[in-house]
């Protein structure tokens, strides 16, 4: 089989499922159970750390995520 | 050690330009090559100036954003953003009076030569130095960490505003690889892919040091428009130079191939600089002005991946009724149809993000700019879609209604989040409380929006006019209207997108001014002694 019709086959079956099962599985694991407390702190990063970057503590940013 | 390695690299190359300008065998090359050769020398002699200096400068603070190259990019996107509507105005105004196309500039300032010059300024020089600036802005406060690689962000931003000095000299000059937003020739495409690696590598490093645990969704658009840039960039110049000392290439890709790989680039620029690159904007700055997170964070993860699975594949649309395989068309159809769901998905999502707050559109002219942003978001990703259907193609392909369709998505949604960003930023970035004057925001705002208005309808009626036009057939099947009948009807419509054109930029103008203002004369910001919390 030449190049063409081989890679054409492979992305007309396989890469096809494997991609529809990769966006599947994002929309999954987007609405997986007990991900909004995940997604809240992500949502509000932009309000934290304003005018300075978080210091080299590592509890600094997890601290003030949590107010 | 470290600056004499600098003095000798930039000895060097100011050499070589030197040899190139002199072997150059087309005036564009030359002209580019003396520049090259100009700016080499400068840095040169003022990096022998520094060298041995006793005070080197203290290593940069972890405890501070990198702010400067910003305030920088500010600056570069306000200036592009003028002169590019600027040559907007002048080449409206040539197709409708050809008598623009000087004499005494034929060759140099004709359309031909200007057009390009304005698509890239507008959109590489006012979109690529916004995109960069926020960017680094974005990156740096949702990863509450510096910039990484140091002066590399420096690099980026010169680096980018010489690529491009240097392309619109050589449009001018006449310098193209025919490629539609893809004209820069071989030896600035090598450029421009140096400065982008190092753009990526500033980004990518500052992502990989973040201090917050989650990557914001803002930056996951960002991080696709570089790589996806950097690809299709890389794939489409593909080509070979016919000298060294010359600025003319041969495409490695030939026919439809090349026509393809063509559009395969230009819609992705579209979908991945335009688009992605400007969402993440949206991501960022429509919850900040709004003072609320963002509507939905999953469906903002949703949207991501969905943009990123469907845009690359609509390319095709663009080909409609050519040497194209009919298959190759249709997917491109399909897949610019299901591209309408992700594109409002995200449109929801940033309205949405007001629910609560719907008040501040009548108190806030910066939030209001940004409204109507996403709202022409929203109608140009529904526009775009219809016009990729086969058989809504077949009378608007070549029209001014793709011409309309493109400035109601650059001019609504691009330039006015820019303006909603520029006009966040500066204030923020220049220590001052708050803009100089909140009702030329809204001047502008108006100036902009009627401008839109005017240039968007003025095509649609142009464009479904030619295209009714170039399909009218008499009762024997011969065509009705010669070409030039339809240029002789659009006249009234070139001259209303024109006047479109002269409001957008005086918009565009006022916001120099009070963005001027803002960092001259507003009131510092208040540097409080304790400490607040973040909220």
């Amino acid at each position: 089989m030449d190049t063409y019709s081989l890679l054409r086959g492979f992305a007309d079956s396989w890469m096809l499922v494997v991609m529809t099962l990769f966006f599947v599985g994002v929309v999954f694991w987007a609405w997986r159970p007990r991900s909004r407390k995940d997604h809240d702190e992500a949502a509000n990063a932009i309000f934290r750390h304003e005018t300075k970057p978080a210091g080299d503590d590592p509890e600094s940013s997890s601290e003030e995520a949590r107010k | 050690m470290w600056d004499y390695v600098k003095l000798v690299a930039l000895g060097v190359i100011a050499l070589c330009a030197a040899i190139a300008a002199n072997y150059a065998r087309d005036l564009a090359y030359m002209v580019n090559a003396v520049s090259v050769m100009l700016v080499a020398g400068g840095l040169f002699l003022w990096q022998g100036r520094r060298v041995g200096d006793e005070i080197r400068p203290k290593p940069a603070l972890q405890t501070e954003y990198m702010d400067g190259v910003i305030r920088y990019g500010v600056v570069a996107t306000a200036f592009w953003g003028v002169v590019g509507f600027l040559v907007a105005v002048v080449i409206a105004f040539q197709l409708a009076f050809p008598q623009l196309n000087f004499e005494w500039a034929h060759g140099y300032l004709n359309f031909g030569r200007l057009r390009p010059l304005h698509t890239s300024a507008v959109i590489f020089a006012f979109g690529g130095n916004a995109l960069i600036a926020t960017s680094f802005y974005v990156v740096q406060r949702t990863s509450a960490a510096r910039l990484w690689g140091g002066n590399l962000g420096w690099f980026v931003f010169w680096g980018y505003n010489l690529f491009i000095v240097l392309v619109a000299q050589s449009y001018l000059l006449g310098a193209t690889q025919s490629k539609e937003y893809a004209e820069p020739e071989w030896y600035l495409d090598l450029w421009l892919t140096i400065v982008w690696v190092c753009y990526l590598g500033v980004f990518l490093g500052t992502i990989i040091k973040r201090k917050e645990p989650h990557i914001y969704v803002a930056n996951w658009f960002y991080l696709a428009f570089i790589v996806t840039v950097a690809m299709l960039h890389i794939f489409n110049n593909l080509s070979i130079p016919v000298s060294l000392f010359g600025s003319k290439s041969v495409q490695v890709f030939s026919g439809v191939q090349d026509a393809m790989v063509q559009w395969w680039y230009g819609h992705n620029a579209v979908g991945f600089f335009l688009t992605a690159g400007f969402l993440g904007m949206m991501y960022y700055f429509v919850p900040k002005q709004a003072e609320r997170p963002v509507y939905s964070y999953k469906l903002s993860i949703v949207h991501f991946w969905a943009l990123i699975f469907l845009y690359i594949w609509a390319g095709p649309h663009h080909l409609h009724y050519t040497a194209l395989p009919t298959w190759t068309s249709t997917l491109g159809m399909v897949f610019s149809i299901m591209l309408w769901m992700p594109s409002w998905g995200g449109m929801i999502n940033g309205l949405m993000t007001l629910s609560g707050a719907w008040d501040k559109l009548r108190t806030d002219p910066i939030i209001r700019m940004m409204v109507v942003s996403i709202g022409f978001y929203g109608m140009s990703t529904f526009e775009g879609p219809m016009m990729s259907i086969k058989a809504v193609n077949s009378l608007s392909h070549y029209t001014d209604w793709t011409i309309g369709h493109v400035h109601s998505g650059a001019l609504g949604w691009n330039g006015m989040i820019t303006f909603g960003a520029l006009y966040f930023l500066t204030p923020k970035l220049w220590n001052k409380e708050r803009l100089y004057s909140l009702s030329l925001v809204s001047w502008h705002f108006w100036l902009a929006t009627i401008g839109i208005v005017l240039y968007a309808s003025s095509m649609w009626v142009s464009g479904i006019m030619e295209g009714l036009m170039w399909r009218e057939v008499d009762a024997n099947g011969f065509l009705v209207n010669a070409f030039a009948d339809t240029v002789a009807a659009k006249f009234p419509m070139n001259v209303v997108r024109g006047l479109g054109g002269v409001l957008y930029l005086t918009g565009a103008l006022i916001m120099c001014y009070n963005l001027w203002k803002t960092v001259t004369t507003a009131p510092s910001r208040v540097v409080r002694a304790t400490a607040v919390p973040a909220e």
